[in-house]
């Protein structure tokens, strides 16, 4: 081959200035296969195994082995964005499928496939709304419970845009109509809730949260996620404008917060919406064939005027997601939506029985999570736990969070005994 | 090679006929309810179910019922593998698509990515995951010793979010230096990837393209005239599009830096370079890795992959928070000492790019590379990377008008469409190339085998090359014939939207 290209040496291939020419070394050794895989191992063992009631915008169920099984396919797998769907039409039929089956979820006509995380899908929509909004405003309001990772990210994509993230405050774990109706006025282009909420309260004024927003000309962006929409109320509805949430809580396990970040809206906003969207057409033998289409929209054909910068996105994990609510169906998704209900019910009235808890604090209804008050100081609580061989929340010098779903609720009583020892 | 790929069909035609067939059958609703003739039907024509919803939680609190697609695991498993068979990855065939790097991804990494002991929650106490964080701590920096940088964030999911998160680090020191209002020009060549246009227009800046020179770098006179002190950033990529490493980067570095901007590296070329030039001794201040490219995470269709940002030492206070270091030793398990390592905001952080740590999963899988691989392999990789690219063009037809190029070539087609050449070449067996841009090469065809094909392979695609070169205008637009679809039609894709099964009712 170099005889081919005319050369003695490989190297006499780049066109690389002496100057800038790197002739040191990097100090990595290389490893075979097999040493590499027990150095990862190795590393990786050195976590404690502690048995996770973790939640708070990342959640644990039990991810079907078909799921693993079939994603790792490699003609999935190893292939790259559907550039030439002729050949990649099993890919592309799979994100239509994720499409169709969250449009069923969020009520809404048009999902894309797919924003990175809950977070960077936020900050799209807060995006999406000053780019459709009716008034002049710049105003993005969000509840006090909003994650500061979440809110952060938030402030970061918007701050180019020229538009402010504002708390509003929330009344025992849920939107307080009045206190939302006096922050709000015409500057707002999106006010953004969750159902459930970052504290696990089921969301009881959504309705009135729509009604706001809709009367100020701002958009209402609802969070949530698969499991939750399959028996909450659906955000169309309610009079969601736009749905963001994690959709990982289908699809992977824990992940040390890697998510998908789900994006669903009315269509009448098709055209601002970011990343990808996979539609429906023919080819020249007149059968049904799938396509990513409106591509107009996106970075690599309108540049600094597209919809969003994202190209690479969450393909795989929208496989994934697609294949465990597929293989739950309807029932079983419901099924595992009321678990995570009556789960975090029943393990929030054993804590309230352990003298020194206080649970749960807010006086609402709850999905996989709660709020618990305790006597001794929360942190120390957590850090005896952890000794004990669990991980729970500290949110407050008092206040601890505790997740429970079908993943971890073979362990609520030892967590419960745990509790009594230590709170 | 020939390549004639899985095609399942059902049509309505003889779906009638298997209709009167299972007549006795009426709890699966039949694909031919749509009319469509079709490839493998969709989840919810195969059998799709309406429960009601009945919930511990109050009736105004849940929805009344929710309508999904419900089959057998059996049946699950058939729909997608038939899937999987109608498409096509690295393990496929030759992937040449330029600018992406679809290298082969070893197996072993996806095998670590899955163990247990890697599945821990993002909030856990840095004590209970010093098994994360060390693996963290290490890719941090292994990237930094590749890319000749100081600091390193694992944090942005995607290169275009690593191009974002430099941005704001720009942003973020301008200000400091009080420059912030003034400096809101970001220069980008004309051949960037779009990524950076609108990473740049999302940061809130104004871009200036700037015009390529005749020999498709950057024309440092231009270049000249378009810095000055508004401006904040200038974005390359090196080895550029075409496949040409700026030779004068020394000198755009000098004129940047005069100007008091900073220098950003688009990292979607790097494997060009491993072991053989680093961006941070080039003058670079920050950089982001495509580690689905360079460090071989697969792409998963689309994603996900992972941007980490590197940068010099000036500006490690403004990465995302958290960042991981060492904070002392303790006697390990084996022989030596184990690190200690913890989380940390570094002291002016622009806050997060990500709702917790990035793409986990995916910098597992580029740690357990680039640990397999060492100085010996990285540096063999951008070797046969190069020498592949050119071995390829030297048997190509077409004309390629820029050189000498590294990883990756142009070629044009000349009088013929780069995307019907596309279409053909599937026809030969292998994907295409990415078509139509840069747009400095008239029908472009930008061609990156990367390091894994060899002489066999490259043949096999120079020889799809060249049998599509010779293949009139009508056996192109025809094209293509073997793959699972046909041509198709991306108009009424967008004229006629159906982006659910919902909304293809009563089509």
């Amino acid at each position: 081959m170099l005889a081919a290209v005319g050369a003695d040496e490989v190297t006499e291939l780049f066109d690389i200035p002496e100057s800038v020419a790197f002739d040191g070394e990097f100090g990595i050794d290389a490893r075979t296969e097999q040493r590499a895989e027990r150095h990862v191992r190795d590393l990786l063992a050195r976590n404690d195994d502690l048995t996770e009631f973790l939640g708070r915008g990342h959640y644990d169920h039990y991810v079907p082995s078909l799921v693993d099984h079939i994603s790792q396919r490699s003609e999935f797998l190893t292939s790259y964005t559907q550039y030439q769907p002729e050949i990649t039409q099993g890919f592309l039929q799979a994100l239509f499928e994720y499409q169709s089956m969250l449009v069923e979820l969020t009520g809404l006509g048009v999902v894309n496939a797919s924003m990175y995380d809950h977070a960077t899908a936020l900050a799209e929509a807060a995006l999406l709304a000053a780019r459709v909004r009716s008034t002049d405003g710049d105003r993005v309001l969000v509840p006090d419970y909003l994650l500061d990772a979440r809110r952060d990210v938030l402030e970061n994509y918007t701050d180019g845009a020229g538009l402010s993230v504002e708390t509003y405050a929330t009344d025992d774990g849920n939107v307080d109509p009045e206190t939302l109706a006096d922050a709000i006025d015409d500057d707002a282009v999106l006010v953004y809730a969750e159902n459930p909420t970052t504290l696990g309260t089921v969301e009881e004024h959504l309705g009135a949260v729509s009604d706001l927003a809709a009367d100020h000309g701002a958009l209402f962006c609802l969070g949530s996620d698969p499991v939750a929409l399959s028996v909450l109320q659906e955000p169309e509805s309610v009079g969601a404008d736009v749905v963001v949430g994690d959709a990982a809580t289908l699809g992977l396990p824990t992940a040390y917060g890697m998510g998908l970040g789900l994006f669903a809206c009315h269509e009448e906003f098709v055209r601002q919406v970011p990343g990808r969207l996979v539609g429906a057409s023919e080819d020249d033998a007149d059968r049904r064939a799938y396509t990513l289409t409106l591509q107009t929209r996106e970075q690599h054909i309108r540049r600094e005027r597209a919809t969003s910068n994202i190209c690479t996105n969450q393909a795989w994990v929208a496989l994934r997601t697609a294949i465990h609510a597929a293989y739950l169906g309807p029932g079983g998704l419901v099924d595992l939506a009321n678990d995570c209900v009556r789960l975090a019910s029943d393990l929030a009235d054993r804590l309230d029985a352990v003298t020194g808890v206080r649970a749960p604090v807010h006086d609402r209804h709850h999905f996989r999570e709660f709020v618990a008050r305790t006597d001794r100081p929360a942190p120390a609580i957590a850090r005896d736990l952890e000794t004990e061989g669990f991980a729970v929340h500290a949110v407050g010098d008092h206040e601890l969070q505790v997740c429970v779903t079908d993943a971890n609720r073979h362990a609520a009583d030892d967590l419960v005994a745990a509790v009594e020892e230590v709170a | 090679m020939r390549y004639d790929q899985a095609r399942w069909t059902h049509d309505a035609a003889s779906d009638d006929a298997d209709a009167s067939e299972d007549a006795g059958e009426t709890d699966h609703a039949h694909a031919d309810e749509t009319g469509d003739d079709q490839y493998e039907p969709l989840l919810a024509e195969k059998n799709s179910e309406e429960v009601a919803v009945e919930s511990p939680l109050p009736d105004e609190l849940t929805r009344d019922s929710v309508e999904l697609p419900d089959l057998s695991e059996p049946e699950l498993a058939r729909h997608y593998t038939r899937l999987s068979q109608m498409n096509y990855g690295v393990d496929s065939g030759p992937y040449p698509l330029g600018s992406c790097t679809m290298k082969y991804n070893p197996k072993f990494t996806e095998d670590v990515a899955a163990l247990g002991d890697a599945a821990v929650h993002p909030d856990r106490s840095d004590r209970s995951v010093q098994g994360s964080l060390g693996l963290l701590h290490g890719l941090q920096d292994y990237l930094a010793r590749i890319g000749g940088m100081d600091a390193v964030s694992l944090q942005p999911p995607a290169g275009a979010a690593g191009e974002f998160t430099g941005i704001l680090v720009a942003k973020a020191y301008h200000e400091q230096h009080g420059e912030g209002e003034q400096r809101d020009e970001i220069i980008v060549p004309d051949s960037a990837h779009g990524t950076n246009f609108a990473s740049a227009a999302l940061g809130g800046y104004d871009v200036v393209e700037l015009p390529s020179g005749e020999d498709g770098r950057v024309d440092l006179e231009a270049l000249e005239a378009a810095a000055s002190d508004r401006t904040a950033l200038f974005m390359l990529t090196n080895p550029n599009t075409l496949g040409l490493f700026e030779r004068d980067i020394e000198a755009i570095a000098e004129i940047i830096h005069d100007a008091g901007g900073l220098l950003y590296y688009d990292g979607a070329n790097l494997n060009a370079l491993l072991g053989r030039a680093r961006p941070g001794d080039m003058g670079f201040d920050i950089m982001h890795y495509n580690v689905h490219k360079t460090f071989a995470t697969p792409h998963g269709g689309g994603g996900p992959g992972a941007g980490p940002v590197g940068v010099t030492d000036r500006l490690a206070e403004f990465l995302p928070a958290p960042r991981v270091r060492e904070v002392g030793r303790s006697e390990g398990e084996g022989q030596g000492t184990d690190g200690v390592y913890e989380l940390f905001d570094p002291e002016h952080t622009v806050g997060k790019v990500h709702g917790f740590e990035g793409n986990w999963l995916v910098l597992v899988k580029t740690y357990a590379y680039i640990a397999r691989l060492g100085d010996e392999g990285l540096a063999d990789a951008s070797a046969k990377a190069v020498l592949n690219a050119n071995y390829l063009a030297e048997q190509v037809d077409y004309e390629i008008p820029f050189g000498p190029f590294h990883h990756e070539f142009v070629a044009s087609a000349g009088d013929q469409d780069a995307a019907d050449v596309a279409k053909r070449m599937l026809d030969y067996g292998v994907h295409p190339p990415t078509t139509k841009w840069p747009e400095i090469v008239p029908e472009a065809l930008m061609t990156e085998p990367t390091e894994i094909e060899n002489k066999a392979t490259l043949d096999q695609l120079a020889e799809a090359f060249d049998a599509v070169a010779a293949d009139d205008d009508e056996t192109l637009a025809d094209a293509p014939h073997t793959t699972t679809a046909r041509r198709i039609d991306q108009t009424s894709a967008a004229r006629d939207l159906r982006l659910s099964w919902q909304a293809l009712d009563g089509e």
